[in-house]
């Protein structure tokens, strides 16, 4: 079958910088594929180019087997964009941003009005749509500009950092509703992001992309287990026998304790525990799509993503436990 | 070529309900003409250049010409508000062209300087000077290439403009001068060779010009002098606004 989205040696150029590097890219129909990487990476720019907002400087794009260069409207026509800034009118009210959508994708109006109703309950937007969009919240506007995104039923939707911006509640909320509409049709997803929670899980393959260029390609899963290992920390007294189990691969001592790598995690931990002799403090940290950024670009994703690794990207369980 | 009038229409209902709804703009464009027509028109008691007319009567069609650039230009720059919110790249990612895009704001800013100019006409008809319907519908009817023209010459500075850092630039560098050069409040002398040529050269004057025609018979062109002038210029400035409309991207 033919890609949904297909890159061929797509480019771009900002007088002597290098935004896109030869990208090439096959997206097949109903994938999300997640776009991951630090500010100014070209993950905005790539997008601008397959929704035409961007010419490329070479190379091209084709959106459901369409010249994207070439024909520009006809690729409009099965593309819908949630841009990472507001872009929804503030003096209009939630329901004529919607009809205005409708009007500019040719629908006419009846679907449009049956199209436009279905998206606001799924948004759960009913009740405010007669209000001006001022006088939303960040989070309601970004459902309504989801709901205009899909109003048009397009074939790619493009998220441009969906959730930048928005409190942790309202982009858990996000998120359920874009996992909805990933279920309910075969729509093609393409999203940027630099949170890692929000590429782990939404994207079926995440491209992972530095300075213009993809470095990685893979399921979150894959890309996770090719890093390896979980990591445990125990303060205590631990035994050199426990150290020395077969599925520790590397340990260090850190402090009052050490910091254990360890294959299989969920599988092995009662076996380490019980081989240790005096454990009083663990704390267990799940390889994040985090340690593969790092340890593939060598750097924090930035500062935004920092303050975020901090509570919710890594799983930390910790609890203190005394042993008979 | 068809052209997609749902599109476009689509643009221009979104202008019309945006401009119903931020009164403040709609009342803080009369202000300058007002206060030209009320303070500078009352308060001068300058000799009106045409017989039977007082100076306040005279100068009355240069400020609706002024209500008539001022609303335009303005609205023409106010793109660089849609690209502020993003709401420019909503559009441009729709599937409309960019020529249509270029139609439905050029008819919106029509729109809007029709609206202000029947406010003025119904102040002026009440206060300054009798106006019969059918010079109104004739002023509303030059109204519409005249805005046109203005409104084009906006978007496409607000096509080209990054901010609105820009607008007071625009307006001391561009909508002043051609307010003050038009003879909307003195009339054009031969003898003053500096003020004739800028008059001459400035689109403005004939918009003035024309209207000053209908509402008080006077003028200093004849009304083809007039009319091609404004056309010209019309074609010009639509030809660039569709051409830098056309290379609209975005700047990331």
């Amino acid at each position: 079958m033919e890609p949904s989205v297909k890159t061929v040696n797509l480019t771009k150029k900002f007088s002597d910088i290098t935004a896109v590097d030869s990208l090439s890219l096959e997206i097949s129909q109903g994938e999300t594929l997640g776009f991951l990487g630090p500010n100014g990476a070209g993950k905005t720019t790539t997008i601008n180019m397959l929704c035409t907002l961007l010419r490329p400087t070479s190379g091209s794009a084709y959106i459901c087997g369409i010249d994207a260069v070439k024909y520009p409207l006809e690729v409009r026509k099965k593309t819908g964009i949630i841009f990472q800034e507001p872009s929804s009118d503030d003096m209009l009210t939630g329901y004529e941003n919607l009809y205005l959508h409708a009007m500019l994708y040719g629908m006419n109006k009846n679907s449009a009005e049956k199209k436009i109703k279905e998206m606001l309950f799924i948004t759960g937007l009913e009740k405010r749509a007669g209000d001006q969009v001022r006088t939303y919240s960040g989070g309601m506007r970004r459902r309504l500009e989801i709901a205009r995104g899909l109003l048009h039923e397009p074939a790619v939707l493009f998220l441009d950092e969906p959730t930048l911006g928005l409190d942790p509640s309202a982009r858990r909320e996000i998120w359920s509703y874009l996992g909805k509409i990933k279920s309910d049709r075969k729509t093609t997803i393409i999203l940027t992001t630099h949170y890692m929670e929000e590429a782990d899980s939404l994207s079926d393959r995440i491209a992972v992309i530095d300075r213009g260029k993809i470095i990685a390609l893979d399921s979150p899963s894959a890309l996770k287990s090719s890093l390896g290992e979980d990591l445990v920390f125990l303060k205590g007294k631990i035994s050199d026998q426990a150290l020395n189990l077969p599925f520790i691969t590397h340990f260090e001592k850190k402090g009052e304790g050490y910091e254990i790598a360890v294959k299989g995690l969920s599988k092995n931990i009662k076996k380490l525990l019980e081989e240790a002799e005096d454990v009083s403090e663990i704390e267990i940290r799940r390889v994040s799509l985090e340690d593969v950024f790092l340890k593939l670009t060598g750097k924090k994703i930035d500062e935004e993503g920092k303050e975020e690794s901090g509570g919710v990207f890594e799983s930390v369980v910790r609890y203190n436990s005394v042993r008979k | 070529m068809t052209i997609n009038f749902r599109a476009v229409y689509a643009v221009l209902l979104r202008e019309i309900k945006v401009f119903t709804r931020e009164k403040e703009r709609v009342i803080s464009i009369l202000v300058s003409p007002l206060l030209f027509l009320f303070a500078v028109g009352k308060g001068i008691e300058a000799d009106s250049p045409a017989a039977g007319f007082t100076y306040q009567q005279f100068i009355y069609p240069g400020t609706l010409a002024m209500v008539i650039l001022f609303t335009s230009i303005t609205y023409g720059l106010y793109i660089v508000w849609d690209k502020r919110l993003d709401f420019l790249k909503e559009v441009l990612a729709a599937p409309i062209s960019r020529g249509e895009l270029f139609l439905g704001k050029a008819l919106g800013g029509i729109f809007s300087a029709v609206c202000e100019t029947i406010i003025l006409l119904i102040i002026g008809a009440f206060f300054v000077l009798k106006i019969n319907l059918i010079s109104a519908l004739l002023c509303l009817l030059a109204c519409l290439p005249i805005s046109l023209m203005i409104t084009a010459m906006g978007l496409s500075i607000g096509g080209k403009m990054k901010s609105m850092e820009g607008f007071g630039l625009v307006m001391s560098f561009l909508t002043w001068p051609m307010f003050f050069l038009s003879g909307a409040l003195f009339e054009i002398k031969d003898e003053n060779f500096w003020l004739k040529a800028a008059g001459i050269i400035n689109p403005f004057t004939y918009c003035v010009d024309i209207i000053r025609r209908i509402l008080i018979g006077y003028s200093h062109f004849s009304v083809f002098t007039d009319l091609s002038v404004i056309f010209a210029w019309l074609i010009l400035t639509c030809f660039i606004g569709i051409k830098i409309f056309g290379n609209l991207q975005q700047g990331k």
